[in-house]
């Protein structure tokens, strides 16, 4: 009877043991649903989440703060491939959070007085420029944000939607002609 | 000789249709008023313009210059004056515009100086510099440019398949490249031997060919071996026609250069040929003209000639006609503008007719056949990849493999529901690349986000730290005054000059003590002291 019960006992001690030591030894840093809600997000940094920046709505949703169908640029996939993350029901889009077709920004040049705002504004650093010295968006790194949009003194910040050409051209779903019954 | 084939799986036998086209002699088409060269003839990056609008160029100029790494040439196709250089028209199954440079003949053809090139005893980097700057890419349909293919690297490239197979049907246009032209391609496969530095030459040509196969093979030298291979689409797709000469299967996602095979298209060993022997750029190509026109042929065609203007050649397009097909019927795209100039890449124009090409038939839902998987050629299981990709469940498409289908059209060809297959996998795969593309982009906006996060918070520690620099500076400099501690003698010396002021000033105040009390007559003295006696008096008696 006591042999037993020491032996359970040490067979539960070394078993604990072996689980604190695995805890420790493999212990997860950081949140990792953080980090593939992030993955997920299109990195815009435009704030239309109502968050300032992707990572601070993954965080919010992460911690069931924030709704999945904020994210106008993610659009509908976005929404979608979050739920199959978060293993939630698919939702569209919220009130105010349709979409709009993917931009860059482009300064005209003959307007820009170079005072820097946008470039303080930029989350990506996409603006070259200096105090009095023109400015001008690196389009390859511009997100479409528009967060230099409204500090602009005079308005010389437009959006252009970015136009299909053959690189960037891609086939279109199949459409379905079926067979009409009778 | 070896003779043993290796039958790849799958495939169809569609209908022929060569004998429309391969009975007359290529026919070199006549020189044309104006010409439409794209900069984006090849895959990779497109050439970047080194003419300007206005400028006189001769045939085999320079029009267009490599960029980068994965890029080659373009040329003008005759002499003649730049007029434009503006978006036009392309053979792209968009319709989309794409940067072209546009020449007005002059009727002269005057050509700049051709330099043939010994090869043989050049050193290779320098053969291959020369070949990418004549503009080569592969003829076959993918267009790659040749220079790269041609430069054996770090893998050891033992064996050079050349592709005769032409397995499309309709096309004719290297058919009749061998029948007429065997000795310069044999010329032009020994150049692409010397520079891979391999000892085995195989060339593949599908058994429907039989003059071709025959004058290769008077042409050849006992070395090459000329084999001749069933007629069975998709035999001329590199992968197949690899497998079927020499039993070695191309893994999947890599290149026949992981398995130590280089392919290339016969009609590239021609150019070949031409840009090495006669220092000709690739200005020109064998085009196959056929279906619904008044003479079925292959026509010699420079680059950039409208396609209207190679249909008006071989007769225009009879009565009746419903569109063109740009390249075969198998893996060609229909045609939307027919002011789009021949590529590097267009080797075919079929004009089609409700006969010939009956509209597409309605789709009809999957029965589970089978019959897809059975012809594919690459061993795939299309019927998934459909479902997968029909659902937009790219994930799933792509864990079938759908990155190894060669898109040859074999599966939709044998559906009996008549489902169009190839353009489901197409589809899934425009919208894998651009989730790649967005995925990309956005790791790259993460990134300079967090840096600019960095910068910001290290541009505040750093003004911060500045501030509390100053303050100690001048903090310490306060103490520094209060102590006995001379510091600068400059400052110390102006003090000192100071002091003597004061002290002067001090002086002289003494020395103008009132004068008028001293050495007094003795009458004002007594006079004096009867006065002060009197005030002591008084102020005695005010006290008391």
């Amino acid at each position: 009877m006591l042999a037993a019960i020491l032996v359970m006992a040490a067979i539960g001690l070394v078993l604990g043991g072996i689980l604190g030591w695995a805890s420790i030894k493999f212990r997860v840093a950081d949140d990792p649903l953080v980090e593939k809600i992030d993955a997920i997000l299109p990195q815009t940094q435009c704030g239309q989440c109502g968050y300032p920046g992707c990572k601070p709505y993954a965080e919010a949703i992460a911690s069931g703060e924030a709704d999945i169908n904020m994210c106008p640029p993610g659009g509908a996939d976005g929404v979608k491939r979050l739920a199959e993350l978060l293993g939630v029901e698919p939702k569209a889009l919220g009130e105010g959070k349709e979409p709009k077709p993917k931009s860059v920004a482009v300064i005209d040049e003959n307007t820009c007085i170079g005072c820097t705002l946008c470039i303080q504004a930029c989350p990506v650093d996409a603006i070259v420029g200096a105090a009095k010295q023109m400015h001008v968006i690196v389009a390859d790194q511009c997100t479409g944000c528009e967060l230099c949009l409204p500090p602009c003194p005079v308005d010389c910040i437009s959006m252009q939607v970015i136009k299909e050409d053959v690189v960037t051209w891609k086939w279109r779903y199949p459409i379905h002609i079926m067979k009409r019954v009778a | 000789m070896k003779t043993r084939l290796f039958n790849f799986h799958g495939g169809v036998h569609p209908e022929q249709h060569k004998a429309e086209s391969n009975a007359a002699p290529i026919t070199p088409m006549p020189l044309l008023p104006r010409y439409v060269v794209p900069m984006r003839q090849h895959i990779g990056t497109p050439a970047r313009p080194v003419v300007a609008v206005g400028d006189r160029v001769l045939r085999g100029q320079m029009l267009g210059a490599a960029e980068g790494y994965v890029s080659t040439a373009t040329h003008a196709p005759t002499s003649g004056r730049v007029v434009a250089i503006e978006a036009c028209a392309v053979p792209h199954p968009s319709g989309l515009f794409d940067l072209a440079v546009v020449i007005e003949a002059d009727g002269e053809d005057q050509s700049v100086d051709m330099q043939p090139l010994d090869w043989r005893g050049l050193d290779p980097s320098a053969l291959r510099n020369r070949i990418r700057d004549m503009g080569l890419a592969g003829l076959g349909g993918a267009v790659f440019p040749s220079y790269i293919k041609l430069n054996p690297g770090a893998q050891k490239i033992h064996t050079l398949i050349v592709n005769g197979a032409e397995c499309e049907p309709w096309i004719t246009c290297d058919d009749r490249l061998m029948r007429e032209r065997a000795a310069e391609l044999v010329r032009g496969i020994e150049i692409m031997r010397h520079a891979l530095g391999c000892s085995t030459v195989m060339l593949g040509i599908e058994d429907n060919k039989p003059e071709a196969l025959a004058a290769m093979r008077r042409a050849a030298p006992p070395e090459m071996q000329v084999m001749s291979v069933p007629t069975l689409y998709p035999s001329g797709g590199g992968k197949q026609l690899t497998y079927l000469l020499t039993g070695v299967e191309t893994p999947s996602g890599g290149r026949s250069t992981d398995i130590g095979i280089q392919v290339f298209n016969i009609g590239t060993a021609y150019s070949l040929y031409r840009a090495v022997e006669i220092g000709e750029p690739l200005i020109s190509r064998v085009v196959t003209v056929t279906g619904h026109v008044a003479r079925p042929g292959n026509f010699e065609t420079r680059i950039g000639t409208p396609l209207a203007d190679l249909m008006a050649a071989a007769g225009g397009a009879l009565p009746g006609a419903s569109g063109e097909i740009v390249g075969g019927p198998m893996m060609g795209f229909d045609l939307m503008d027919l002011a789009a100039p021949v590529t590097k890449a267009v080797n075919c124009l079929i004009v089609k007719n409700p006969t010939l090409f009956p509209p597409k038939s309605i789709e009809l839902p999957c029965i589970r056949c089978g019959a897809c998987a059975r012809a594919c050629p690459v061993d795939l299981q299309p019927f998934e990849m459909y479902w997968y990709s029909r659902a937009k469940n790219f994930g799933h498409a792509q864990s079938y493999q759908l990155f190894d289908c060669i898109e040859c059209g074999c599966c939709a060809y044998v559906c009996p529901s008549h489902i169009p297959l190839v353009d489901y996998f197409r589809f899934a795969k425009g919208e894998i690349w651009e989730r790649e593309r967005e995925k990309s982009s956005a790791d790259q906006a993460r990134v300079r986000h967090e840096f600019k996060a960095f910068r910001l918070e290290r541009e505040k520690r750093e003004k911060a730290e500045k501030f509390a620099k100053a303050a100690e500076k001048s903090k310490a400099a306060g103490s520094a005054d209060a102590g006995a501690t001379p510091a600068d003698p400059e400052a110390e010396k102006k003090k000192a000059i100071l002091q003597a002021a004061l002290e002067r000033a001090a002086q002289a105040r003494q020395a103008v003590t009132p004068k008028n009390t001293d050495n007094l007559p003795p009458r004002v003295q007594q006079e004096i002291d009867e006065i002060e006696n009197r005030r002591a008096e008084v102020e005695n008696r005010t006290e008391t």
